[in-house]
């Protein structure tokens, strides 16, 4: 009894997205837009140190008023991110320091003005007496040499450290193949267009706290809230208005929203803090900075025999909340085989506390530095097995044949082709051509070079896989509210946000494929506590796996009583209609009624229902989990052309190709813009972004002039290949693609560079391949050449 | 962040503006296009207690041609430069400069002497200019005066400027018509700051003269270049770049040593 597919407008249709029209005219509204009356602004007086205890403070005469410590909050707890792997240790973050300061831009103190630049005069006055301590700034000397204790009561700087342990005695005695790795990838600092904002207000009718913020999980938001505040949660409501990109930065409790509220509450004014550039690259959440000590293990032929890697994380200071310190390091043993086939594998890992700002789940999470790592590993054992990298792979990865798949660390991968997209990729990108011009080398000096990287990515995964973290949230059911109004228009409820994903054009198809409705009478309600159900809220690339299959639920449930209400209306048995073009009609014949008439008999005749009508009427909460839930898993091959030049150690991408699979893609115009936006930011990864400390643990890029994103020059015109092998376990076979394009580039960028400078010698081991680390590993190669 | 707070003045006349500075004692600053000036004052790294504002001021946008070249007004902007309204009088050196200078945004709003008064070391019109042997035009309480914009930029954003002062324009020579430039610039990426500058001016006659930019100093001045453009003595150049300060790095002293030998090679193409 579903709709008839005929119409374009459903799954799979690259729908026009209807949320462009306010973006595009300058018309959305995010927390920066919002005044309130009476509204105060807020300004934080942050730490100029990283690691110093807090002798004393006062505040500036006559404006004692103005500015709060730690110790004005009172009744507020800290936030406390815990994981449930055993040997985790936790870490309280208050949202004031307390004590101890133990990153650059912690927040000390807080003041109210009526304006910013009032608030930050005030900032300026208040006086902090620091005792400095040292720091702690690289996660290797960290926990083997430490020069202080992040947190005292500990006994060292480590988190959390895993063991997947394996024999390889065997492996290391007999494997004719060993390559060892060191690799590192830097601390990064995610830069969406608009930064974090808060905006807290105390509404006295209803004794509630309301909050606008611009946060991806306004749910956990709430949760986290309620803990911090002590106050339940139906008195706080947390309402994210458009958001100008998430990625990951957004997931998380801030310390200034629990301030912010606590603030709110007590002066009984609305205040408002937004984050400015400088904040948001030195002193709020980082991410990407692992360290990988990898051997590879393989016969001949480069089939793998096994891999053996100690991988640390640094963690910075604090464990954040939801995701915790541990996530990240945790997956990297998790994941770190990727998509291939073999015998043994250990893994072990580190979560380090540095004074650093804590991490983040940045789009891909752990899954970048290990396709860097496994993959930069893998183009070593292709040179040292004299083959092609993309004959390495193919020898390794599992084959359709083998769907699904139980993997080395019992991962499930639901189903694709993974061969397939190497050879595409292959094919797409012309490799014999571009050997072909390897040999003739170029008229203006530059090195060509040609470069792969291949991944799979579990998304939407879910209570299986998340209660054994132990971290503040698990997801489970996700739910959509759904409600035919009066006038036919379908009204969709969800506790997910859309921040760029194009939900409001993507839930909409979903719906017109199962109601028939037009996409455009769709309202997506999303970003708002109050309004919505529970949900963990927008990562993990989850939401059109979990709300797309929320929502289909939701609409077949309203399709089966609008088609019972219909069949009152026609005279006819339901068996004898079907849902059309934003109507029931009955089969063979013109006869119809719309959704309007059916909502509309429904809300405004009553007296005309049949007396055994469903009184739940049009509106019906509805809840969805895969049937398996241990997640989607979609795959890509990346295969880039580059040209180094080897005098100034310049980079230039030539060509780009993209081979995915995201199973059944609900909007392939969608998934195309998620992929090109998620490859810049990897292209950001891989030869730009980086958050470079000095020995004091001063961050050295305060600036986008010394923080460089990439921008429409450095991104090429990438062309992308779809495969669509759907999912067994999804309500169309979609899998999640979100974060997929920021996953591979830093490594198959890294193997073109490595390819064109194979000649000379020479291999990079560390991103961002900047000109300065491309130089100095020339010069390194020709030193030890003449030495 | 947002700037501490400021008394905003726009002078109507160059005597204004000087009036304004005298007045100010040293707690004001000059603003024309605000490309530098404006993230400073944001960061509150300029704190000061008056913004004098010349862009109004029709002499500082006035382009004057002269017998031996043309005098450039100080709020002439980078977008003017590149759209052809100065007339070219440099064979297209100070058209290709001026169109290579950060984002269209900011060229639209950026002036010459702005950035020549900035002397960001990794600034275009220092290093172009310096090329050039331009004259810095300056009015002060003492009334004008000049000198040379190598006199003139002292180190890295600092000049001869007296607080009281303004730069009016550029007294910039017009180059033969047998005169050959080049200009090479590594940045990270289109737009961003460079890394390192390399500029030759060969003026057809056998005289040829080199600017090493963006160093961690003034623009460095090699006044005889000749061994550049005829690769005749490369110990030569490792000296200069010694000059120029930046031995210190071998990063540093290969990319500039790069961007000079390719100026070098676009002068002999």
């Amino acid at each position: 009894m579903t709709h008839d597919p005929s119409s374009a407008r459903g799954v799979g249709a690259s729908l026009p997205r209807k949320e462009d029209r306010r973006f595009l005219t300058g018309r959305g509204q995010f927390v920066g837009d919002i005044r309130r009356p009476g509204m105060l602004e807020v300004a934080f007086v942050r730490a100029p140190v990283a690691h110093a205890r807090i002798a004393g403070g006062s505040k500036p005469a006559g404006l004692e008023d103005r500015v709060w410590f730690m110790s004005d909050l009172s009744g507020v707890k800290p936030i406390r991110a815990v994981s449930g792997l055993e040997g985790f240790k936790p870490s309280d973050l208050w949202p004031l320091a307390r004590g101890k300061v133990r990153h650059v831009g912690e927040c000390v103190a807080m003041c109210a003005g009526e304006t910013r630049a009032e608030a930050e005069d005030i900032a300026a006055q208040v006086q902090i007496d620091y005792e400095d301590l040292p720091a702690v700034v690289d996660m290797i000397a960290a926990r083997t040499n430490p020069p202080a204790l992040v947190h005292e009561e500990w006994g060292d700087n480590i988190f959390l450290e895993t063991l997947v342990d394996d024999d390889l005695d065997e492996v290391r005695r007999s494997a004719p193949v060993c390559v060892r790795r060191h690799l590192r990838t830097a601390r990064q600092a995610m830069s969406p267009l608009e930064g974090r904002g808060v905006l807290c207000e105390w509404n006295e009718r209803l004794a509630q706290l309301e909050m606008w913020s611009a946060a991806q999980m306004p749910h956990i938001n709430r949760a986290g809230l309620s803990e911090c505040l002590g106050i339940d949660q139906g008195a706080i409501r947390v309402i994210s208005p458009d958001v100008g990109g998430g990625f990951g930065y957004k997931g998380i409790l801030l310390t200034e929203e629990v301030c912010l509220a606590w603030l709110a509450r007590r002066l009984r004014r609305p205040v408002r803090w937004l984050e400015d550039r400088r904040e948001q690259l030195t002193a709020s959440a980082n991410c990407r900075e692992h360290d990988y000590e990898i051997a590879v293990y393989a016969d001949r032929d480069g089939r793998l025999l096994a891999i053996d890697c100690d991988a640390t994380v640094d963690s910075g200071a604090y464990s954040l909340y939801p995701f915790s310190a541990c996530l990240e390091a945790a997956q990297v043993s998790s994941i770190l085989p990727g998509p291939y086939k073999m015998e043994r594998y250990r893994c072990r890992t580190w979560s380090v506390a540095t004074n650093k700002p804590g991490i983040l789940p940045y789009r891909g999470v752990g899954r970048t530095g290990v396709c860097f790592a496994l993959e930069a590993a893998l183009d070593a054992v292709a040179r040292a097995v004299g083959k092609e990298p993309h004959e390495v792979r193919l020898v390794n990865l599992v084959t359709p044949d083998e769907m699904p798949y139980r993997n080395i660390t019992g991962k499930h991968f639901d189903s694709g082709d993974y061969p397939e997209a190497v050879r595409r990729a292959v094919a797409e990108l012309d490799l014999p051509g571009w050997r072909a011009r390897q040999k003739g080398g170029e008229r203006d000096g530059r090195r060509v070079g040609v470069g792969m990287a291949v991944y799979c990515e579990q998304a939407a995964h879910g209570t299986s896989v998340y209660h054994g973290w132990g971290i503040p949230m698990v997801p489970g059911q996700e739910q959509c509210s759904a409600r035919l109004s009066p006038d036919g228009v379908l009204e969709l409820r969800i506790g997910a946000h859309s921040h760029g994903q194009g939900l409001e054009t993507t839930l909409a198809q979903v719906a017109h494929e199962i109601l028939g409705v037009d996409p455009d009478q769709v309202r997506l309600v999303h970003g708002d506590t109050a309004l919505t159900p529970y949900s963990t809220g927008t990562w993990g690339s989850r939401c059109m796996v979990m709300s797309g299959g929320a929502v289909a639920t939701a609409c077949r449930e309203i399709a089966a009583r609008v088609v019972k209400l219909a069949s009152h209306m026609l005279g006819v048995q339901p068996a004898g209609l079907q849902l059309r073009d934003g109507g029931v009609n009955v089969k063979g014949s013109d006869r119809c009624v719309t959704l309007a008439e059916v909502a509309h008999l429904w809300y405004r005749q009553p007296h005309l229902l049949p007396p055994d009508a469903n009184p739940a009427g049009l509106e019906t909460v509805a809840g969805y989990k895969a049937r398996v839930d241990t997640g989607t898993f979609s795959y890509a091959c990346h295969a880039v052309a580059a040209a180094v030049d080897i005098e100034t150690g310049h980079v230039e991408i030539l060509d780009y190709v993209v081979v995915e699979d995201g199973g059944r893609l609900v909007n392939p115009m969608v998934v195309d813009g998620q992929v090109y936006g998620g490859a810049a930011q990897g292209i950001g990864t891989a030869l730009y972004e980086e958050m470079p400390y000095d020995g004091e643990g001063q961050p050295l890029a305060s600036t986008l002039a010394d923080y460089i994103l990439p921008g429409a020059t450095e991104v090429p015109a990438m062309r992308i290949v779809h495969m669509e092998t759907p999912s067994p376990h999804t309500e169309f076979g979609q899998k999640g693609i979100g974060e997929g394009g920021a996953i591979a580039p830093p490594a198959a960028i890294l193997n073109a560079v490595n390819d064109a400078l194979a000649p000379l010698g020479v291999e990079l081991t560390e991103t961002p391949i900047t000109p300065r680390r491309i130089l100095a590993a020339i010069g390194a190669t020709k030193s030890a050449r003449t030495s | 962040m947002k700037a501490a707070a400021f008394d905003y003045a726009r002078a109507g006349s160059i005597t204004a503006a000087v009036d304004l500075l005298s007045a100010s004692e040293g707690r004001a600053k000059v603003i024309a296009g605000g490309q530098s000036l404006g993230p400073m004052l944001n960061l509150r790294l300029a704190q000061p207690a008056l913004l004098v504002d010349i862009r109004h001021i029709r002499e500082l946008n006035e382009i004057r041609q002269t017998e031996e070249g043309c005098i450039v007004g100080s709020c002439v902007t980078h977008a003017a430069v590149e759209d052809g309204e100065v007339p070219d009088f440099t064979r297209g050196f100070m058209k290709k400069v001026a169109a290579g200078i950060a984002y269209r945004a900011v060229r639209n709003r950026g002036t010459i002497g702005g950035s020549v008064c900035h002397a960001d070391p990794a600034g275009d019109w220092v290093v172009a200019l310096t090329l050039l042997s331009a004259v810095a035009l300056i009015e002060g309480p003492g009334g004008r005066s000049e000198m040379s914009l190598q006199e003139f930029v002292t180190g890295p954003f600092s000049t001869q400027l007296d607080p009281a002062q303004i730069l009016v324009g550029m007294r910039i020579p017009r180059l033969a018509a047998q005169a050959r430039w080049s200009y090479y610039k590594f940045c990270r990426k289109p737009g961003e700051f460079a890394d390192a500058i390399g500029a030759i001016l060969h003026d057809g006659s056998g005289a040829c003269r080199a600017v090493i930019g963006a160093t961690s100093g003034a623009p460095r001045v090699i006044e005889d270049a000749r061994f550049l453009v005829e690769r005749s003595d490369p110990g030569r150049m490792g000296s200069a770049l010694e000059a120029a300060g930046v031995a210190h790095d071998p990063y540093e002293m290969q990319i500039h040593s790069v961007v000079l030998k390719r100026a070098a090679a676009q002068l002999a193409a």
